[in-house]
C-alpha cells in the first residue's frame, strides 16, 4: 500500500473533510454537505465513517472499529484491517484503550471519556427523509425548524399501534434546535448520546453529509408527555456474561427455534465475564 | 462459547482466495491478458471508462480483468483509484467540431455536409450467433495491424472541420443556441450535489451515471412519461484532441487525444408567449464508443430541462432530484449490497417492538387488531 498516502485520502481531501467537521461541531445536529470521496469500500459499507476516521487519524491514535457492537463482525474486521494497512497504527478491541472508535449501529456500553471520539457510519442522514423524499424540501424544513410532520408521524404511530413504532434510528433533537438522525442505533442507545463527554461525529459517504454532537451537548429523544420515551428491556440476561443491563442479541440455536441472548457489545461482554466469572 | 459470528477475519481471507480461484477459472486455459481485454473487448473498456469517469483504456481493462468481467465492479475499482489521483489542470473544452470522425449519422437529414459515416457498428447486423467464432484461429499478423487498426482510414487523417448538424439549424434560428455556462463548470467529485443543479453539473452526473438506468429513463420519455419528441439530430464518434493551458505558460498545449461519442437530440418545442416556436436540444457525451449511453443521456438531459422550458413535469425522467440521486451505479450498488451486512441490532429492536405490540393486542378482548393476520 506504499503508493497510497497515510490513511488513503490525500491531504487536501482530509483538510476539506476537517473543515466540514469544524462547521458541523459549530452547528450541532446540522447536516453539512461535503465533497465525499470514493473509497475502496462500497457506499453503504461505512464510507462516511471511514472518511472521517481517515481525516482525523494520526500516528499516535488507537483505533477501535465495531459493527453491531462487536469487533469481530466481518465488516468491522475489514475496516480495521484497512486502517492498519494504510496507517500502520495501533488498533484495539478495548473501548477504554481507544482514542477513535468507528461504529455501525451501536454505542459502546462502556461510558466514553472526553479524550475519545466516536465516529458513526450513517446510511441516510436525513431524519425527515421518509416523510419528505426531496432534499430541497427537507433543507427548508430544517432551516425553518418546521418539525410538525415528525411529531405527527410519531403521533400516528401511537394512534395505530399504541406505541411509537420506531425501534432504531429514533429521532433526537440536538441542543434544542436541529432534529437529527442518530444513525440506525437502537433507541436503547439514545440516552447515551445526551451530554456525552466524547465528541460524536457522523459521516454519510453516499449522501455526502457530516454532522456532529460536541461534548456535553443536550440530546433529547422526541416523545410526548403522556407517551414518554422508553428504551428496550429484556427479561433475559446475557447467556455468556450474565449482564442484565446491556443490549442483547437474540440467537437461534437449533431447528426447534430455541434461543439464547448474548451481549451485542463484545468488549463489554468480555470485561463483564472477567469481573464476574474470573 | 458461541462461535457462529466469530472468526470473521479468517472467513474473509478464505472468501478472497475462493474469489481468486473463481476469477482464474480452469488453469488449463491460458491467462487472459489485459492487452487482450483492451483490444478485444473495447465496448466493455469504454463503458468502464465512461462510468468510472477516468479515460485510461489500460487501467479499465485491468479493472475488468480484476473484476472477472463484472463491469460495475470494474467501474468501482476505477473510481476508487481515480479519487487518489492528483489533479493538475482543468482541460480546455474539447472541440467535437474538430473530431476525427469514425462514425457519424444524422437521422434528421438524408445527407449532411461531411457525409454520413457508418463506421464500426452493430446496427444492421443480423443477431445470429456466429458459430465460427467458437473456434476462431489466429489469422496471420498483417503488417499494418497495429493499435490503429481500429480506425484505419482515420488514424492518419488530419483534423477537419466537420460542422455539427445542429449548428446549421441554429444559423436559421430554428433551434436554440447551445446555452454555454459562464465560469467554471460544476464538479460533483469536488462539491456535494445541490438541487436544483446547474446544467453542467447535471450533465456531469449523467455522464457518470449508469447506462442501464439512463437507458430506462430515456426509454420512458419515448413511451410518454415526459415526452420530448426526439430526433437523433447527430451522433458522432471519433478522436478529439485534449489541450490544457497552464497558467504560467499562457498558451495551449495538446496533451493527447481521447475517443468520444456525442449525441445531439433535436426535440420539439411549441414555443411560448415569450418565444417563437423553436426546436430544443438534448445533449449526451460519453468516453469511447458508447452510443447507447450518449443517446440515453441526451434524452434524459432534455427531459430534465422541462421546468426551464415551462413544461409540465410529472414524470420520473423530468424529476432532477430523483434522476440525479439515483443515477450513480457505484452509490446504488453499495447501498443495495449493504443489506448483506449484519443488521442484528436493528432487527432485534424491531422484533422486541412487534412482540410487545402483539402481546398488547392479544390482551385486549375487544380485538380491534387481528393479531393472527
Amino acid at each position: 500500500m506504499s503508493s497510497y498516502n497515510f490513511a488513503y485520502l490525500d491531504e487536501h481531501g482530509k483538510r476539506m473533510i476537517r473543515r466540514a467537521l469544524l462547521k458541523a461541531v459549530a452547528i450541532p445536529g446540522y447536516q453539512v454537505p461535503f465533497a465525499g470521496r470514493e473509497m475502496p469500500m462500497p457506499y453503504g459499507w461505512g464510507t462516511g465513517g471511514i472518511q472521517l476516521t481517515a481525516s482525523l487519524i494520526g500516528r499516535g491514535d488507537v483505533l477501535k472499529v465495531i459493527d453491531q457492537g462487536a469487533d469481530d463482525t466481518t465488516n468491522a474486521v475489514s475496516i480495521r484491517k484497512f486502517f492498519k494497512h494504510v496507517c500502520g497504527i495501533q488498533t484495539t478491541e478495548r473501548t477504554l484503550e481507544a482514542s477513535l472508535i468507528q461504529t455501525r449501529h451501536r454505542i459502546p456500553e462502556t461510558p466514553l471519556r472526553n479524550d475519545q471520539i466516536l465516529i458513526y457510519q450513517v446510511p441516510i442522514p436525513e431524519p425527515l427523509r421518509f416523510i419528505e423524499p426531496r432534499e430541497s424540501e427537507t433543507r427548508t424544513m430544517h432551516a425553518l425548524e418546521e418539525y410538525g410532520v415528525m411529531h405527527l408521524k410519531l403521533y400516528e404511530d401511537i394512534a395505530r399501534f399504541g406505541h411509537i413504532s420506531t425501534a432504531y434510528a429514533y429521532p433526537v433533537r440536538v441542543n434544542g434546535r436541529y432534529i437529527m438522525d442518530p444513525s440506525p442505533i437502537p433507541k436503547f442507545d439514545n440516552p447515551k448520546m445526551h451530554r456525552m463527554p466524547a465528541l460524536q461525529l457522523f459521516g454519510a459517504g453516499r449522501e455526502k453529509r457530516v454532522y456532529a454532537i460536541p461534548p456535553w451537548t443536550d440530546v433529547v429523544s422526541l416523545d410526548f408527555e403522556d407517551h414518554p420515551f422508553q428504551v428496550q428491556q429484556w427479561d433475559e440476561h446475557c447467556a455468556l456474561c450474565g449482564s442484565s443491563n446491556s443490549f442483547l442479541d437474540e440467537i437461534i440455536i437449533d431447528n426447534q427455534g430455541n434461543r439464547m441472548f448474548v451481549c451485542s457489545d463484545s468488549d463489554h461482554c468480555q470485561q463483564h465475564s472477567a469481573v464476574h466469572h474470573p | 462459547m458461541y462461535v457462529a459470528v466469530k472468526g470473521g477475519e479468517r472467513a474473509i481471507e478464505a472468501a478472497h482466495e475462493q474469489l481468486r480461484l473463481k476469477r482464474r477459472g480452469d488453469t488449463r486455459e491460458r491467462i487472459l491478458s489485459v492487452a487482450q481485454i483492451q483490444q478485444q473487448l473495447p465496448y466493455a473498456v469504454d463503458r468502464v471508462m465512461a462510468e468510472g469517469s477516468l479515460y485510461d483504456p489500460e487501467l479499465a481493462a485491468l479493472a475488468i480483468k480484476q473484476a472477472a468481467g463484472d463491469l460495475i465492479e470494474a467501474i468501482f475499482l476505477l473510481r476508487a483509484y481515480r479519487t487518489t489521483l492528483e489533479r493538475f489542470f482543468d482541460s480546455n473544452p474539447v472541440d467535437t467540431g474538430k473530431m476525427r470522425i469514425e462514425r457519424r449519422l444524422s437521422a434528421a437529414f438524408k445527407d449532411v455536409p461531411g457525409g454520413q459515416v457508418l463506421g464500426p457498428t452493430f446496427d444492421y447486423t443480423h443477431r445470429l450467433l456466429d458459430f465460427s467464432l467458437l473456434d476462431e484461429a489466429d489469422a496471420p499478423a498483417e503488417p499494418a495491424a497495429s493499435m490503429d487498426c481500429k480506425h484505419p482510414d482515420q488514424s492518419q487523417a488530419p483534423a477537419i472541420d466537420c460542422p455539427h448538424v445542429l449548428d446549421m439549424l441554429a444559423n436559421e434560428g430554428l433551434i436554440e443556441q447551445p446555452a454555454y455556462q459562464q465560469g467554471d463548470p460544476g464538479d460533483i467529485t469536488r462539491q456535494a450535489l445541490h438541487h436544483p443543479a446547474k446544467r453542467s453539473t447535471r450533465l456531469q452526473a449523467l455522464a457518470r451515471g449508469d447506462e442501464g438506468f439512463l437507458l430506462a429513463l430515456g426509454y420512458s420519455t419515448q413511451r410518454g412519461y415526459g415526452r420530448t419528441h426526439p430526433f437523433a439530430g447527430e451522433i458522432r464518434m471519433g478522436q478529439v484532441d485534449v489541450s490544457v493551458c497552464p497558467e504560467e505558460l499562457g498558451f495551449d498545449i495538446d496533451i493527447g487525444e481521447i475517443e468520444l461519442t456525442e449525441c445531439n437530440m433535436i426535440n420539439q418545442f411549441k414555443g411560448s408567449r415569450r418565444q417563437a416556436a423553436q426546436f430544443t436540444r438534448g445533449y449526451g457525451l460519453a468516453f469511447g464508443h458508447n452510443e447507447r449511453k450518449a443517446m440515453s443521456m441526451a434524452l434524459v438531459d432534455r427531459a430534465l430541462r422541462g421546468s426551464e422550458l415551462d413544461e409540465s413535469c410529472n414524470s420520473p425522467a423530468q424529476d432532477e432530484e430523483f434522476v440525479l440521486a439515483h443515477a450513480d451505479n457505484v452509490e446504488a450498488v453499495g447501498f443495495v449490497s449493504h443489506l448483506k451486512l449484519p443488521h442484528y441490532v436493528d432487527f432485534q429492536s424491531e422484533l422486541e417492538l412487534i412482540r410487545r405490540i402483539r402481546e398488547q393486542a392479544d390482551s385486549q378482548p375487544d380485538d380491534s387488531v387481528d393479531s393472527a393476520a
